[in-house]
């Protein structure tokens, strides 16, 4: 199925239901009113706690034991508390370059050998592809202690590429990658052969192109998954300057203990970016979840 | 090169293919198949970082197998996963199914329902932490005082804080599986419902005897999915136990969490390599029954 259509909502349905049992309308309508009620009621309670996390972050201590949702003396204090401690701009930095160079390499890697997996004929081509998905059953946690031991034997530990390192290729990427590859046309590929592109020339202006939006729907997840990672960059990582945000996020609210609305702050300041990303991109980034999900 | 022209055109291919996979293959082989055999290695080893490597056979094994905290988080681990994944998949398909037939400001209601899915678990932690504080400090204690319900210990008893812990990984899946249960219910095709319709058939039994079981690759595909996550719950249970990780008395600690503890803080590393190894096995075991069983029916 294609995600495209999901703001397609066939009419069939009210037509059969006003036409067949027109005398129901006024009740069906109250009925509908409750559900539309119920939903959205159900949605405002879903948001709520990131809604409190933004009202606690510009309440003063003695307003945090509060409940009401819009401060009465608002404050941005705490957010310059937080930020004036300075590493909460290290950390952003450290998430921001880690989770935009995995997400590069994902897409780069991932499509070139879900592209070479579907449009290349060679030998072995089966094998390769089962031992790459085979790699989808392992478990992070399980490789986490040889990682970290490769880590420690090699310098690793304590820089970028030891808290990038694991997650440079996915075999999920992989899949998706080749799924969508299946629908390029083997013919557009072949007119660029005989037009003298070479193999790497076909794949990176030809396919690649035409696959656009399961790139973007594969960089999504991979961004996201690196922005919020927290187990291996917790082990990996010895030196508060290398942490990413939600390693020092942690720190930072082990810290402050009963300082509720300094945790707060931080806690939005790691929220807040994915957050205004999703309402600006909201349905682009509804739809890559979609695709990636059922294709993945 | 003119070795290169002298190849058949499916010659080219195999090369242009390995040269495609050459990075990538150095890639997986190091980072993940020899990582995972040494995993395996490890476990039959005795290894505290520092000093050798013995070869103790299946010793790790035994002693994880006699050792009763094992069995309590073994315990745990499958709570989540009990618990978490009908809890969370009935939800969603209730809003799913619910908001699939709403048209006003249904783009806002389903965004509302996803916006939880964008959070890090780490900061979210840290927030429904704060709101399971006993008063005068956690809002949902301070609730139940205005209401004038007596107050409920979360985090700090041994039998609510399992789910309490639960809870935001729950309500942070949601939009997801809502969103994907969208997905499935509009790929149901529109005429199956219009003939049950002229045939008088009930919206209960539309629901079972249609939707449901064309939904199915959906379900099966969630219920993998949801269950995968439970089991290797760890986020929330290390963010919200800081002061004493996986407890009150290990009642919410789960595999993962034994896995880093036995590694990094008691440094036994062949121990919590046989620790990956089960929690392998778990995953691998769950998630092939499950395939099983629901694709049977």
């Amino acid at each position: 199925m294609s995600a495209t259509d999901l703001t397609i909502k066939p009419t069939s349905e009210a037509l059969l239901k006003t036409s067949g049992n027109a005398g129901v309308r006024p009740p069906r309508n109250y009925a509908q009113f409750i559900r539309w009620m119920l939903l959205f009621g159900g949605g405002i309670l879903m948001v709520m706690p990131i809604v409190y996390m933004l009202s606690t972050s510009f309440k003063f201590p003695f307003e945090v034991y509060n409940l009401k949702l819009i401060p009465e003396e608002p404050t941005l204090e705490n957010y310059q508390l937080v930020l004036e401690d300075g590493r909460f701009f290290n950390w952003f930095t450290n998430s921001l370059v880690i989770a935009v160079l995995t997400t590069v390499s994902n897409v780069f890697f991932d499509s070139m050998v879900g592209y070479a997996l579907c449009k290349f004929k060679f030998p072995g081509r089966y094998i390769v592809f089962i031992a790459i998905l085979s790699t989808l059953m392992i478990p992070t946690e399980m490789l986490v202690i040889p990682w970290y031991l490769m880590s420690t034997k090699l310098g690793w530990l304590d820089t970028y590429w030891g808290i990038m390192f694991p997650g440079m290729m996915t075999a999920f990427g992989v899949f998706l990658m080749k799924q969508f590859f299946e629908t390029v046309p083997d013919d557009f590929l072949e007119a660029a052969r005989i037009d003298g592109l070479n193999e790497f020339q076909i794949w990176w202006t030809v396919a690649m192109p035409l696959v656009k939006p399961a790139l973007a729907a594969l960089a999504i997840f991979v961004f996201l998954g690196n922005w919020t990672a927290f187990i291996w960059p917790l082990i990996v990582t010895n030196s508060q300057e290398l942490y990413t945000l939600p390693v020092g996020l942690t720190t930072f609210s082990v810290e402050q203990q009963v300082e509720w609305e300094l945790i707060m702050t931080g806690a939005a300041l790691s929220t807040l970016p994915t957050l205004v990303v999703f309402l600006i991109f909201q349905r682009f980034i509804i739809r890559g979840v979609v695709m990636a999900g059922l294709k993945g | 090169m003119t070795l290169y022209k002298n190849l058949t055109i499916s010659q080219k291919q195999i090369v242009w293919a390995w040269c495609f996979l050459a990075v990538p293959a150095v890639f997986y082989v190091t980072i993940r198949f020899y990582p995972t055999a040494n995993a395996i290695l490890v476990s039959f080893q005795d290894w505290n970082l520092l000093g050798t490597r013995t070869w103790t056979g299946i010793d790790n094994y035994v002693k994880l197998f006699n050792d009763p905290v094992f069995w309590k988080v073994f315990k745990n681990t499958f709570l989540y996963l009990i618990i978490g994944t009908p809890v969370s998949l009935i939800i969603a398909f209730i809003v799913a199914y619910q908001i699939d037939k709403v048209r006003f400001m249904h783009g806002t209601i389903r965004a509302l329902y996803f916006i939880p899915f964008m959070t890090s678990a780490v900061a979210m932690a840290w927030v429904w932490r704060w709101f399971y504080q006993p008063v005068p400090v956690g809002v949902f204690n301070n609730f139940l005082a205005t209401l004038a319900i007596p107050q409920i210990e979360f985090l700090n008893s041994t039998t609510n804080a399992l789910p309490s812990i639960l809870a935001p990984a729950i309500w942070a899946g949601l939009g997801f599986q809502i969103i994907i249960f969208m997905a499935g219910l509009r790929s149901i095709p529109q005429t199956y419902y219009e003939a049950a319709r002229i045939d008088g058939v009930s919206p209960m039994a539309t629901l079972w005897e249609i939707t449901l079981p064309l939904l199915k690759p959906t379900i099966v595909f969630l219920v993998v999915f949801s269950s995968i996550g439970f089991l290797r719950i760890f986020d929330q249970v290390f963010n919200m136990t800081t002061n004493n990780p996986g407890g009150p008395l290990n009642s919410t600690k789960p595999l993962v969490l034994m896995i880093y503890d036995t590694a990094f803080n008691g440094f036994d590393m062949g121990y919590a390599a046989a620790q990956t190894v089960v929690l392998f096995l778990v995953l691998l075991v769950v998630s092939l029954l499950q395939l099983r069983i629901l694709r049977d029916r």
